[in-house]
């Protein structure tokens, strides 16, 4: 019995497994959790997190880090208000919102890969850095949106559901194919592996680091112009510890800090644990001061789950 | 009933009957061999010894108790001591910390360094091991390092110790070393296991063998007098290998590989050769003579600071090993484990790593294609295994050897095959079957350079041999001149004796 259940908890689907159960137990014991509006509500709740863990994805499965996506995601905001704002033209702040991101993440990776500096220390740096762009060119102040098709975006809605939640879903779809069916994804998953035996193997090692960091950015454009939208404004201050929800949420999906293991139905999982239990809570009225021991300790023991896995793994 | 018994173990992993009904014994004061090829069971058998696996059917007795471990630290106390290929120092530590590592002399958390030293060097000296204790780990050589971790043993008054392939990285000077301490701990009535692939080693060192097959007991010699060495790699492989060489002659063609004036930071001393499709030039010299440095350059797995490669005539711009690959040459790395093998990731996408992109359009892959190629490779390579899906980890040196060779081949339009130690670690039937796959890749058209530390195999399978020598190449044979002395002469700088070779 107890074996049956080591099983299924540290099997391939395990993960999917606790996701369930908890759902299952939240529906019945939490009132007003399983309804149209709140299941809508936790869907929006998790866009944010949920796009940029699409890219962070790659990062750790090719056994790097990036600090910098809360940076990216305000700064991003920021310039797409300022930009639709100046130019008059929504389309062309979006654009420049997502070429700043591809910029910031582009640099990122070069210094990563190219000048051979560690990610911790480089993301960690553009972090503050790409902070400070924000805050200096809106002389730390939100900047209100001019116009009101710009909230539009993540108002409007299709099929009854909101536009943001369809961008997640269709990024969640797009980079689920990315990793298992192409030529990146594979060689992604190969330099997490081992980035030396990879590099020897012919895969260039230092263009594809280049690449997973410029998607990076490019999808904390998409997030912090959909967070701008959503929060009617940029906001110089906005998604600071991003960062930690974003890996918080991947290492749950299973992802390997070490490299060369990621999924993207796990992460799926690990976005929505952490979504569900923000919700719970908030449902219940647990202050936020409490919430940061619970998000915490799932976290632990996720991680913890993750280890008797890969030593399941290992004793095979 | 010997000292140290084993009896009917048996171990099952999923999918595989590791050790089945095996029963032997070993007595006081002796040096059991126990040979196989890789997957036979040996590496089984010594976790299960120091604790780190269980036997699901079976004991091990000692002196006629009955042994069950818990744990690594259990088999410890009891006196069973394991020594690894991969040692277990903390190299920022000394020798005389990293023998009193867990049992500190201490008065109240603070390390009684005198004493320890006093006690440690003591113990080092009735064993008769000269090292001096107060160095760092790390500034010692691989030989002194494994010195350190059969001091360990001594330091715990070990009474079996099991040694894993000990002269794998050892220089023979080193070995000679070990060999006299592993006689001096038979006299004084240690029980020693010697896990080894090398024969020679073997007949020397070993009162008794144990050959393990499949799992099984395939035979136990209770003395190693009347028995030939052919009849133990018989029963190694269960069949009789004749020629473990099975030299084929071919016809060499035009020049495939021209180096000329070849040199890096490594590699300071320019080198030139050449390799014609067809045949097999092998790189014979001591270690750090500068083969596999060489090898990386050509490959441009290290940046070169002059000199041009060329194949079939059209010069080759490599900064890169993708460059490299695209011009049709490959390197099969000396250093399987760090420079080879994609660990954590299926046998599939490790063969298929390099020649993905014949499997794509626009980057997006056909799965058919790529598992088509996967199966075919596992099936021409005979890959051991029970599916394309295993991790390669999971395979043995043999085998993970084989997935890289399928690496390549399936990679269109190799024209030079370079294998760097290509049967390192690697039992004898993967052995002829890999010579076997470079003389069929070769008959084929490719130029296929060998490097190997082993004399007999470069003398066994080349049409001709370079020996390299201080980072220069210092000699050059065809096959018809092949001659031992020559060749080790060549091998070996002027201030050196020939024991410095590494066997």
């Amino acid at each position: 019995m107890t074996y049956q259940l080591k099983k299924i908890l540290l099997g391939e689907q395990g993960l999917v497994v606790i996701f369930v159960v908890a759902f299952a137990l939240v529906s019945l014991l939490v009132p007003n959790f399983l309804t149209d509006r709140n299941m809508l509500g936790l869907l929006q709740s998790v866009v944010t997190v949920g796009i940029v863990a699409c890219t962070m994805m790659f990062c750790l499965a090719a056994r790097d880090f990036d600090l910098s996506v809360g940076s990216i995601v305000a700064f991003a905001g920021m310039v797409a208000v300022m930009a639709s704002n100046y130019t008059g033209s929504i389309l062309l702040g979006l654009l420049a919102a997502i070429a700043c991101g591809a910029f910031v993440g582009f640099i990122n990776g070069v210094v990563i890969a190219k000048f051979r500096i560690n990610a911790l220390i480089t993301t960690l740096a553009t972090m503050q850095i790409v902070r400070g762009l924000a805050l200096i060119a809106s002389d730390g102040r939100a900047v209100g949106i001019n116009s009101p098709d710009f909230y539009q975006l993540a108002l409007s809605k299709f099929l009854g559901i909101p536009t943001p939640v369809w961008v997640l879903v269709v990024l969640f779809g797009i980079f689920g194919f990315v990793l298992n069916r192409t030529v990146f994804g594979k060689n992604t998953l190969a330099i997490g592996g081992n980035p030396e035996a990879s590099r020897l193997a012919g895969v260039n090692v230092d263009r594809t680091r280049i690449w997973i960091f410029a998607l990076q950015g490019v999808v904390c454009g998409i997030a912090g112009i959909l967070l701008a939208s959503r929060i009617t404004s940029g906001q110089p201050n906005a998604a600071v510890g991003l960062e930690l929800s974003v890996i918080s949420a991947c290492v749950l999906g299973g992802v390997s800090l070490a490299g060369g293991r990621a999924t993207m139905s796990g992460v799926i999982v690990g976005v929505l644990i952490m979504g569900i239990a923000e919700n719970a809570m908030n449902l219940l009225n647990i202050p936020a001061f409490y919430q940061y021991i619970v998000r915490g300790v799932i976290l632990l023991l996720a991680v913890l789950l993750d280890n008797l896995r890969s030593s399941a793994l290992g004793r095979r | 009933m010997s000292f140290l018994d084993f009896s009917h173990i048996t171990k099952t992993y999923p999918g595989v009957k590791a050790l089945s009904d095996v029963s032997f014994g070993v007595d006081k004061g002796a040096v059991h061999g126990l040979m196989g090829e890789n997957g036979a069971g040996k590496s089984t058998l010594i976790k299960i010894l120091s604790g780190d696996q269980h036997a699901d059917i079976g004991e091990i007795r000692i002196d006629g108790k009955v042994q069950a471990y818990a744990s690594t630290g259990d088999a410890f106390d009891n006196g069973v001591i394991v020594i690894h290929q991969e040692l277990q120092l903390v190299p920022e530590l000394t020798v005389a910390e990293n023998l009193s590592l867990g049992r500190f002399p201490a008065n109240a958390g603070v390390i009684a360094r005198g004493k320890m030293l006093e006690d440690v060097g003591a113990k080092l000296k009735s064993a008769g091991i000269d090292i001096d204790i107060s160095r760092k780990v790390k500034t010692l050589s691989i030989g002194e390092r494994q010195m350190v971790e059969i001091a360990k043993a001594i330091m715990l008054d070990a009474r079996v110790i099991a040694l894993d392939e000990p002269t794998s990285s050892l220089s023979s000077r080193e070995s000679e070393i070990l060999f006299a301490l592993i006689d001096r701990l038979r006299g004084e009535g240690k029980v020693i296991i010697y896990v080894s692939h090398r024969l020679d080693e073997v007949f020397r060192l070993c009162d008794s063998l144990t050959v393990l097959r499949d799992g099984k007991l395939a035979a136990h010699h209770t003395s190693l007098k009347d028995v030939t060495r052919d009849q133990v790699v018989a029963e190694m492989v269960g069949r009789e290998i004749s020629d473990i060489w099975g030299f084929r002659p071919r016809k060499a063609g035009d020049v495939r590989l021209k180096v000329e004036a070849l040199s890096g930071t490594k590699l300071k001393t320019p080198a030139s050769f050449e390799a014609r499709a067809g045949e097999i030039v092998g790189f014979f010299g001591l270690i750090g003579a500068g083969r596999s440095e060489l090898m990386r350059l050509v490959f441009g797995a290290d940046p070169r600071s002059s000199g041009v490669i060329s194949v079939d005539g059209k010069v080759v711009h490599a900064t890169d090993p993708h460059d490299a690959i695209r011009a049709g040459i490959v390197l099969c790395s000396e250093d399987r484990k760090h420079d080879g093998i994609i660990q954590g990731r299926s046998i599939e996408e490790n063969i298929n790593i390099s020649s993905r992109r014949h499997h794509a359009r626009f980057g997006i892959l056909n799965r058919a294609s790529e598992i088509a190629a996967a199966e075919t490779f596992i099936k021409k390579l005979k890959v051991r295994t029970p599916s394309r899906k295993q991790d390669i980890i999971n395979l043995s040196g043999g085998n993970q050897q084989k997935v890289i060779l399928g690496r390549w081949l399936s990679e269109q339009g190799v024209r030079v095959l370079i294998v760097d130690e290509p049967t390192r670690g690697i039992d004898v039937g993967a052995k002829s079957e890999i010579y076997e796959l470079l003389y069929q890749l070769a008959g084929d058209g490719m130029a296929i350079v060998v490097v190997s530390s082993e004399l007999p195999e470069v003398m066994g399978i080349c049409d001709r041999i370079l020996v390299m020598c201080g980072g220069r190449i210092s000699a050059e044979l065809t096959r018809e001149k092949f001659a031992e002395k020559a060749i080790l002469a060549a091998a070996l700088p002027d201030t050196k004796t020939p024991d410095a070779i590494a066997s």
